[in-house]
């Protein structure tokens, strides 16, 4: 896995197993990777891991059965997404309405291609908030 | 599992290599030394590891003076230094020669780690290429299950996908019953691996501090010029690299590189902001 250089590897994390559960790859109640597993596969220090996974427990988007590992909540896809849509038009969204004022782009334009966009996709997507 | 204090060497009188350095290790993390060449990261460890001694002050390891060598300790250490002696003997050999050392040593994960690291266990250890060599004592040293692992420059002579193996298998070898120390000066190998920064400067240790905790007191950014508030900034093509205080702005990652010039730089309103608390895992004398 690649990380960004401007966000802590434990949300870069954090957003990566949220889109596997988003994409169905982890579905409700299934049990997820351990941290050693998942610090392994992504190279990265097994408390890193685990800051992330306590985080997500803390969002409600997997849950902890003592001794056995970590499990997706039956929620979680609602949860990510409130969390997702929240940071795409909080945090995001800004950033590209910024860009857009800089260089004079305005709606319409941006409608025209998103509409355009969407017909490229392979499959109408699920959830408003795939990226 | 680790404590330094007070610690004073040199290898000749007239230039101490380290005055008063205190520095306390513990068990579940994986530490990364850094320190400029020649500022004493190996000789740090071979003190750690007993093959130094103090000339004055403390270095405990396991509860016990590190110089008596006893054997109780060194059955639950593994020192894996920068140049490594290898046998005529093949890697199963080895095992089956150098193991015995080790209580714990688990020799599944030997054949594990070999098989990740695609290192023959049949082949003449002699005659392996310097990287071959190398990755057969790393996978050696982590089967090894020693409570303490001290490895100095473990990625040096790796090519790239080792490398990629290296931090995969240390990431999977780390428990909450071991401690971990490895020095680098390639920051970038190592910084998604480690999860406390220890860096040695100037005959001490100026920094003993949770890369998390890190984040949340100091953020990193590149700006079109840097301000008189900043703790430390560094001009480059982009702009100037500056680090910040972080005031509840959330946690960012910690670009190591930058912090360890500001710190080998003795950046003073940086090195003063980070002295306004104890360093994480320096508990108060």
């Amino acid at each position: 896995m690649e990380f960004k250089d401007n966000e802590a590897i434990y949300l870069q994390i954090a957003g990566y197993v949220s889109e596997l559960i988003l994409r169905g790859k982890w579905p409700p109640d299934s049990k997820i990777p351990s941290v050693r597993e998942l610090a392994g596969d992504l190279q990265v220090n097994p408390n890193t891991v685990m800051r992330t996974y306590e985080l997500l427990q803390s969002q409600e988007v997997v849950y902890n059965k003592r001794g056995i590992g970590f499990f997706v909540a039956p929620a979680a896809v609602a949860q990510v997404q409130a969390a997702r849509r929240e940071r795409f038009l909080n945090q995001e969204l800004p950033e590209v309405f910024g860009t857009m004022l800089l260089l004079g782009i305005e709606l319409p334009e941006v409608q025209r291609r998103y509409e355009e966009f969407k017909t490229t996709q392979p499959q109408p997507l699920s959830s408003p908030v795939s990226r | 599992m680790v404590r330094i204090r007070n610690l004073h060497f040199g290898y000749s009188r007239k230039r101490p290599l380290f005055q008063n350095l205190s520095l306390t290790l513990e068990r579940g993390h994986i530490y990364g030394l850094l320190g400029k060449n020649g500022a004493g990261k190996s000789t740090l460890l071979k003190n750690i590891v007993g093959l130094a001694f103090p000339d004055g002050g403390t270095c405990e390891v396991l509860g016990q003076p590190a110089a008596r060598r006893l054997p109780a300790v060194l059955a639950d250490l593994f020192f894996l230094p920068e140049e490594i002696y290898v046998p005529a003997v093949t890697a199963a050999k080895f095992a089956e020669q150098t193991a015995g050392f080790y209580p714990k040593f688990d020799h599944e994960a030997l054949a594990h780690y070999l098989g990740e690291f695609e290192v023959p266990a049949q082949a003449l250890l002699t005659a392996l290429s310097f990287g071959q060599q190398k990755k057969f004592m790393i996978a050696f040293a982590l089967a090894a299950n020693t409570s303490l692992l001290v490895m100095d420059e473990p990625t040096n002579g790796l090519d790239i996908p080792s490398k990629a193996q290296f931090r995969k298998i240390v990431a999977t070898a780390l428990t909450e019953e071991r401690c971990l120390i490895i020095s680098t000066h390639q920051v970038r190998d190592l910084e998604s691996l480690i999860d406390t920064v220890v860096v040695l400067h100037g005959q001490r240790i100026v920094l003993n501090a949770d890369l998390g905790e890190l984040a949340e007191r100091l953020a990193f950014a590149t700006v079109p010029e840097a301000s008189g508030t900043d703790l430390y900034a560094e001009e480059s093509v982009r702009g100037a690299q500056v680090i910040r205080a972080n005031h509840g702005d959330g946690a960012g990652r910690v670009d190591l590189e930058l912090l360890f010039n500001a710190l080998v730089g003795e950046a003073p309103a940086l090195v003063s902001y980070l002295s306004q608390k104890q360093p994480v895992h320096e508990p108060a004398l």
